[in-house]
Formats: C-alpha cells, sequence, structure tokens
C-alpha cells in the first residue's frame, strides 16, 4: 500500500449525470479512506478553485461524469493549479466527450465504428437540414439511433424505428446537447471493456450487459437487478482477444490514462463496433468497470489505488 | 472532511455486487426505478436556476418577533414534556385546536376522531397503508399529487386518473370508470381526491360536483380519502363545504389537512379525521412508523395558536401569494405560446400548464435547466400511467414576482427554441 495520501474526490458538478457522479463518488472515498487515506469530497460548483486552494491536496480523484468532469474542464482547472489528476489529460478528455470526434478519430486509426452523420441544432433551424433526413435514413438505414453528441448514461437517446421516430428523436436528443448524432443501428450484444494503466495499459475481462429493454438505457443501468452483468463475458478465446485489442487500440489512440471504459457491441456476425470510449467509467454499484476488476480477481480498492497512483499533470 | 484512518477492511468485494441485496429487497422496494427524470430534479437547486419547481410556502414572511416569542413560550413551560415522547394519537390540546379549525371551516370532528401525524404525507401513507394491498385500485385525479405518487407505488396500488377539468374532478368519467369495474365484478378500494386548489392541477372542486362525488361515493360504498393542504389559501370567491363536512358524520370520508401550508411545513404537523374504527387502525400504523409525532412541533403548534391567529398569518400569505399568482398568469399569457392552456387557480400555490403534443415537458426540462438556467416540474410526475407529457406545474409561492416573470420568460425561451425546431421539420414531430 502506498503512503497515505490527502485526495480530493471531486464530484457532482452541474451535469445531468450529477447524481450518478454522486453515487460513484461515495464508492471511490469509502474505498480510499480503507486504504488509508485522507478524503475530502468536494462538491465541484462556483467556489471548486478556492476550496482546493484552501484544502491544498496531494492529488484529486476525479469522479464526475459528463459535462464538466470528462470534457477537460476540471482537468484543465488542476493543470493551473498544479494539482495532479486521475485518469485522462484535457486532450483525450475533450476528443472523447465529443460523439463526432471521437467518431473521427476512431475512424482516422481503421477502429470499426458505426456509420454515422451529425448536424448541430442550427443545422436544422436555419439552413434546412431537416430536408436532409431521407439521404440520412437512406445511408444509414433504419433503424437508427438518434443520440446528442455530448451525453453520458444513454439520456436522449431514441432508436428510431420508422421515419416518422427521427425528427422526434432528433428534437429529444438537441434537449441535451445542440448537437444530434445520427447512428446506424448495430444489433448485438453489448460489450464493454475497462482497461486501467498508462504507460502498460490492460484490458480488464469483458463484461456483457443483458438488459431486457429496447437497449442498454438509463434505467437498466441504474436499478440494481433490471440489467444483469455477465464477467467476464462469454465470448471465444479469440473474440475475446479481439474486444481487448480493439480496446487498447482505441484507449491508446485517444491517449488516455489512468482507466478508462470502451463500450461495443458484438453484431451477429462477431463483428466488434465501437460506440465509445469514456474518461470517468462509472464507478456505482451497477456499473461496468467493478465488476471487471471483480472478475480479473482486482478488488474495487484495488482499482482505486492504482488509479491514484497513476495521477499525473501533463495535457 | 473526514479522516478514516483505521476504518474496518471487511469484505470489499460482496459490498460493492450489486446483485447481493437483489433477491432480498421487498415486492414493493423493487418497483423503485432509476430515473434520469428523478436525477435531472437534483439540479434544480443550484444558485443560478430559478426554481418554479418546488412546492415551498413562503416561510421568509413568518414574522420573526412571533417565531422567537412562541419558542421562548415553549422552552419555559414545555421543556422536559417537549423534550419527552408524546400520545400516538397527538397531544389533546392540538387535537382540540385541530377541531377548533376544522369547525370554523364547516367540519364537526371531536378530539377523539383525529391523530395528528408528521405532515399530510404521513397523513397519506397511514391512510393508504390502511386500506391497500396489493393489486387493489385506488381512484385519484389525473394529475394527482406527485407526492401521492410514491406512497401509491410502493403500496402496488393499481391506480385510475379521473380526468380533471376546470370543476374538478370529471364524475361523469368517474361513473363511467365504477360501473366498467363494476362490470369486471371488481370496485376500488378509495377516492383519493384533493378537492381545494389542486396539486398540481390548480383547480377546485365545484359545489355540485362535491356533493355528486359523496353520493356516489355512498351509494357504491367507496372510501374518499380527502386531502385538504390549501383550503385556506384562497385568494378569491367563497369557500365551499369540505366532502367530510357533507357526508355528514356518515363515515363515508377520511379526512387529511396538515400545517404546513397555513403556517410551515418544517414542523411537520398534518392530522387525519376520520371514524374511531378507521383511526384506529392508523393509529397502529403509526406506531409501527414514528410512535409519536414531534412533540416539540405540536408544542410550537399549540403556543402559536394559544397566542396568535393563524387566519391572521394566512391573510398574509394570501395577499404575497396572489400578487404572485397574478404575475405568472400574466407572464404565461405573454410567453407562452397561443396553443398552450394553463389553469387559472384561486388559491393554493400551482398552475397547471398544457402545451402543444410536440413538446415533451421532460426534454423541456433538461434544456430549459442545462440551457435558461429554468426549472419546473414534467406533467409525467403527476401520473402513474406515463401520462401528463406534454404538461407541467409551475409553482407562484415561493419566488418573487420579478423571479416568476423571469423564470416564465425562460421557459418560453426554450419551448420557442424546440418550436422553432419542430416548424424546421414541417411539423411533422
Ligand atoms: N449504433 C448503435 N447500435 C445499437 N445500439 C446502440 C447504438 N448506439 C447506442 N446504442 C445503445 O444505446 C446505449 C447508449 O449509447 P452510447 O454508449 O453511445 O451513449 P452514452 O450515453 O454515451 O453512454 P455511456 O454512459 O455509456 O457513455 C448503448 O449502450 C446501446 O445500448
Ligand atoms: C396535496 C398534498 N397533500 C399532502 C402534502 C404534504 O403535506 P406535508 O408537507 O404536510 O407533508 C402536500 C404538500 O405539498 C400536498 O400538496
Amino acid at each position: 500500500m502506498s503512503s497515505p495520501q490527502r485526495v480530493a474526490v471531486l464530484k457532482g458538478g452541474q451535469s445531468l449525470e450529477r447524481e450518478v457522479s454522486l453515487r460513484s463518488a461515495a464508492n471511490v472515498e469509502a474505498a480510499l479512506r480503507r486504504l488509508g487515506h485522507q478524503v475530502i469530497s468536494v462538491d465541484a460548483d462556483s467556489s471548486l478553485v478556492r476550496t482546493l486552494r484552501t484544502e491544498r491536496p496531494d492529488v484529486v480523484f476525479v469522479a464526475i461524469h459528463g459535462k464538466g468532469g470528462e470534457d477537460g474542464t476540471v482537468q484543465e482547472i488542476l493543470e493551473i493549479l498544479n494539482i495532479p489528476y486521475t485518469g485522462s489529460g484535457v486532450l483525450a478528455c475533450v476528443r472523447s466527450m465529443d460523439k463526432v470526434v471521437t467518431k473521427a478519430i476512431f475512424t482516422d486509426a481503421g477502429i470499426p465504428t458505426p456509420p454515422a452523420c451529425a448536424f448541430g441544432e442550427d443545422a436544422f433551424r436555419e439552413l434546412g437540414a431537416a430536408d436532409a433526413l431521407g439521404e440520412v435514413q437512406l445511408r444509414l438505414g433504419l433503424p437508427l439511433v438518434v443520440k446528442p453528441a455530448k451525453q453520458g448514461s444513454a439520456i436522449g437517446i431514441t432508436i428510431a424505428r420508422s421515419p416518422e421516430d427521427v425528427p422526434r428523436g432528433i428534437m429529444s436528443a438537441l434537449s441535451y446537447d445542440n448537437h444530434v448524432m445520427l447512428e446506424q443501428f448495430i444489433p448485438g450484444r453489448e460489450i464493454a471493456v475497462s482497461v486501467i494503466g498508462t504507460a502498460d495499459p490492460v484490458a480488464l475481462p469483458a463484461v456483457e450487459a443483458v438488459f431486457s429493454g429496447d437497449f442498454y438505457d438509463f434505467e437498466s443501468r441504474y436499478t440494481p437487478g433490471m440489467t444483469e452483468l455477465v464477467a467476464p463475458a462469454d465470448l471465444s478465446d479469440a473474440l475475446a482477444a479481439e474486444v481487448s485489442r480493439v480496446a487498447l487500440q482505441c484507449y491508446q489512440v485517444m491517449g488516455f490514462r489512468g482507466f478508462g471504459r470502451i463500450d461495443m457491441i458484438i453484431d451477429a456476425d462477431d463483428q466488434v463496433w465501437v460506440l465509445e470510449i469514456n474518461p470517468i467509467p462509472g464507478m456505482t454499484d451497477t456499473s461496468l468497470l467493478p465488476k471487471a476488476a471483480q472478475a480479473a480477481g482486482l478488488s474495487f480498492d484495488d482499482v482505486i489505488e492504482r488509479v491514484l497512483g497513476e495521477a499525473a499533470l501533463g495535457i | 472532511m473526514n479522516d478514516g484512518q483505521g476504518a474496518p477492511t471487511a469484505d470489499r468485494t460482496t459490498a460493492r455486487d450489486p446483485s447481493r441485496f437483489e433477491d432480498r429487497f421487498a415486492a414493493r422496494a423493487t418497483g423503485i426505478k432509476s430515473s434520469a427524470m428523478r436525477d435531472l430534479m437534483s439540479l434544480t437547486e443550484r444558485p443560478e436556476i430559478i426554481s418554479l419547481a418546488g412546492g415551498l410556502p413562503d416561510t421568509d414572511c413568518f414574522p420573526d418577533e412571533i417565531f422567537c416569542e412562541v419558542w421562548e413560550a415553549v422552552a419555559t413551560k414545555y421543556k422536559a414534556s417537549s423534550l419527552q415522547y408524546g400520545p400516538t394519537e397527538g397531544l389533546l390540546e392540538l387535537r382540540q385546536y385541530i377541531c377548533e379549525i376544522m369547525r370554523s371551516e364547516g367540519a364537526i370532528a371531536q378530539p377523539d376522531e383525529i391523530l395528528v401525524t408528521a405532515g399530510g404525507q404521513q397523513a397519506i401513507a397511514l391512510a393508504i397503508g390502511a386500506f391497500i394491498d396489493p393489486g387493489d385500485i385506488v381512484i385519484a385525479e389525473g394529475p394527482t399529487y406527485p407526492g401521492a405518487v410514491p406512497t401509491l407505488t410502493t403500496n402496488q396500488a393499481q391506480v385510475i386518473h379521473i380526468p380533471l377539468d376546470a370543476n374538478g374532478m370529471s364524475i361523469d368519467s368517474l361513473e363511467e370508470h365504477l360501473d366498467r369495474l363494476d362490470s369486471q365484478g371488481r370496485q376500488p378500494k378509495l377516492i383519493y381526491t384533493i378537492p381545494n386548489f389542486h396539486n398540481p392541477g390548480g383547480v377546485t372542486m365545484s359545489l355540485e360536483r362535491r356533493h355528486q362525488l359523496v353520493a356516489l361515493a355512498a351509494e357504491r360504498d367507496i372510501l374518499i380519502v380527502e386531502d385538504n393542504p390549501y383550503g385556506a389559501i384562497r385568494f378569491e370567491g367563497d369557500a365551499l363545504p369540505s366532502l367530510y363536512e357533507l357526508d355528514a358524520g356518515a363515515g363515508g370520508v377520511v379526512y387529511l389537512s396538515t400545517f404546513s401550508k397555513i403556517l410551515s411545513p418544517g414542523v411537520r404537523i398534518g392530522w387525519v379525521a376520520a371514524p374511531a374504527l378507521i383511526l384506529r387502525k392508523m393509529n397502529l400504523g403509526k406506531q409501527a412508523i414514528d410512535l409519536c409525532s414531534s412533540t416539540l412541533g405540536q408544542r410550537f403548534i399549540i403556543e402559536y395558536l394559544r397566542r396568535h391567529d393563524w387566519r391572521q398569518h394566512v391573510g398574509r400569505l394570501n395577499i404575497i401569494y396572489s400578487s404572485r399568482r397574478d404575475a405568472m398568469l400574466a407572464a404565461l399569457s405573454n410567453e407562452f405560446p397561443a396553443e398552450a392552456t394553463w389553469s387559472h387557480p384561486r388559491g393554493g400555490l400551482f398552475v397547471w400548464a398544457t402545451l402543444p403534443e410536440y413538446l415533451q415537458t421532460s426534454e423541456l426540462l433538461a434544456r430549459a435547466i442545462d440551457r435558461h438556467q429554468v426549472a419546473f416540474v414534467p406533467g409525467g410526475a403527476a401520473f402513474l400511467d406515463g401520462q401528463g407529457q406534454h404538461s407541467m406545474r409551475l409553482n407562484f409561492s415561493s419566488s418573487s414576482e420579478e423571479k416568476i416573470t423571469e423564470g416564465v420568460h425562460r421557459i418560453g425561451a426554450a419551448i420557442e427554441a424546440m418550436t422553432a425546431l419542430q416548424r424546421a421539420f414541417g411539423g411533422g414531430v
């Protein structure tokens, strides 16, 4: 066990995933205490910088999901204040928060991700993008997935099964962000691969989320018992190796540090499709990363200790 | 800040295992699902947000000197007894005052027909708990009190919503539902209704419907649970008799009320008036939950009522609230689209607004909080069956007129943004 540190756990924030963050942070804080660290619990609000200056933590554990925590904002603040922090740096966060940017990077790197297109709210209001929805449907087919470009926890996502569902889904997605992504729907198994480490990252065993509804939505994610998490996922050796390889490639091409989680779908032909990568994976009781760690024989505390040990500075 | 040196390190992995408690939760607890909407509401507490979401009475205008004077009286005369347990049914003196309050509103009850509760909320929970088995039918208005929704859900009630119009619950629709149920050999256990200044509907049941409802319930032998927190929060018009009064001691109505809106929700004191036979069951239910309501809170109310006229305080509140209501109605006319409709409450704390079909108020809320710094309660919270998607509840009691005007303006801007999108899709949404 490393020597005890003063660790500020940043949590809450102003995003729609605030409550999820509070649940993650509660687990992180408990683990840090068990590990003998001194925990300073900081709900990120307008006095954040002042609080950090007064408290002078040795290191910050960032446990904010979504806006503020995963988009590079608090990381930028911590860089300026010169306080090492867990997880990825500013640039990796900026890239992964926006699904449009992530997709472009994955595509460039030859990582398979479902075809998609994206529009800002202005495109519909001012440039008549609505008239192009026919072409979008021709290209992507139906059903298609309509999602906010920057949002997590499956908030604001619609699976559009008929042409009439598409505008409805866009209105919905644009309530949560001012960019919307329309993506080809990939039927298949929902797989998440968590990665920990920085210089030599390792992929933890894949976890499969078996849910009953239309997709892995908010309710199925955070209502205990609604989704079965199978860890390790029941995959052939070859497929298990393939998802790990793809996950590590995503992690590295995005320049992630500390930890991260890559969400994918495996279709009926065993083709792996990457949906996205998360710099602050959920740490709640029903989250995927803790489950993956368990399957790898690591306790939750082991993970937290390792992630804390990799805290650093650097854009 | 916390320093957890030396905390126990027992069994780390199983404490994290989500399935660990799964097969042990009570069936009524599994009905509680995680919801993005509930989480969203927690953002409304941010200082930069104008929240028209809460249901808070204005406690700022409770006079400082009266507050101090009353506590001082409690402290000097009742130190030991107000720090002590009290009877489950509540302090006799308080029950006598409650009977007086009810009598001043036309209803006759004896102190032994009163049960003091921890707010009106506990009164609802005790009433539902006393009568509802899983699967039992409860009739409620649609919309109904959002705070009753979890109570009904955890008791696994099957709720039938009866539409609400400007005159309250539609008795025709109620009768149709009762006939239909009757033809299936089924009968509701109770009718839960808020006749005065409905939360969230903002409407009041007409005298004619009150008579009809009491007669119909008596004829079909269905118990009425009348929830009346807002009767005294009246800005204009004459008071109408309560259902309890109209039932005239026939035992068909369980009456619930509270000091929350007339004095303070912080003291957590409400009450039930019901026939002794029913009250006995509810008393047992309360014993199981909390033994007795806060003696301190009860003493505060007693000492207040002994020294002051609560109607005077309510009179002052009503003047403040009615101007705020006016500000809200004016702002709604200025800012909301022509197709929107809303209630024109003559009392209470809320306006219920309904928007055109293409606007989902849960989505509008996400946009409103994030981009316009304003919040309201989306209508879905007032139903158990997924209705209310295009409606919202707006509170006017807890914000200044300027804040109300600005808040409604901001909601109007969020609506306008969504309407512009809808137009871009050629109305095909
Ligand atoms: N292209 C797709 N094909 C099939 N299902 C999809 C697709 N995109 C998203 N989904 C479903 O929607 C869910 C959420 O999608 P996604 O991971 O893109 O959103 P998110 O809100 O960023 O989630 P997270 O909290 O995991 O970051 C997925 O878990 C999956 O069930
Ligand atoms: C209709 C209704 N019933 C009951 C209550 C609960 O009252 P109390 O705060 O006394 O628990 C409220 C409070 O908002 C209400 O609106």
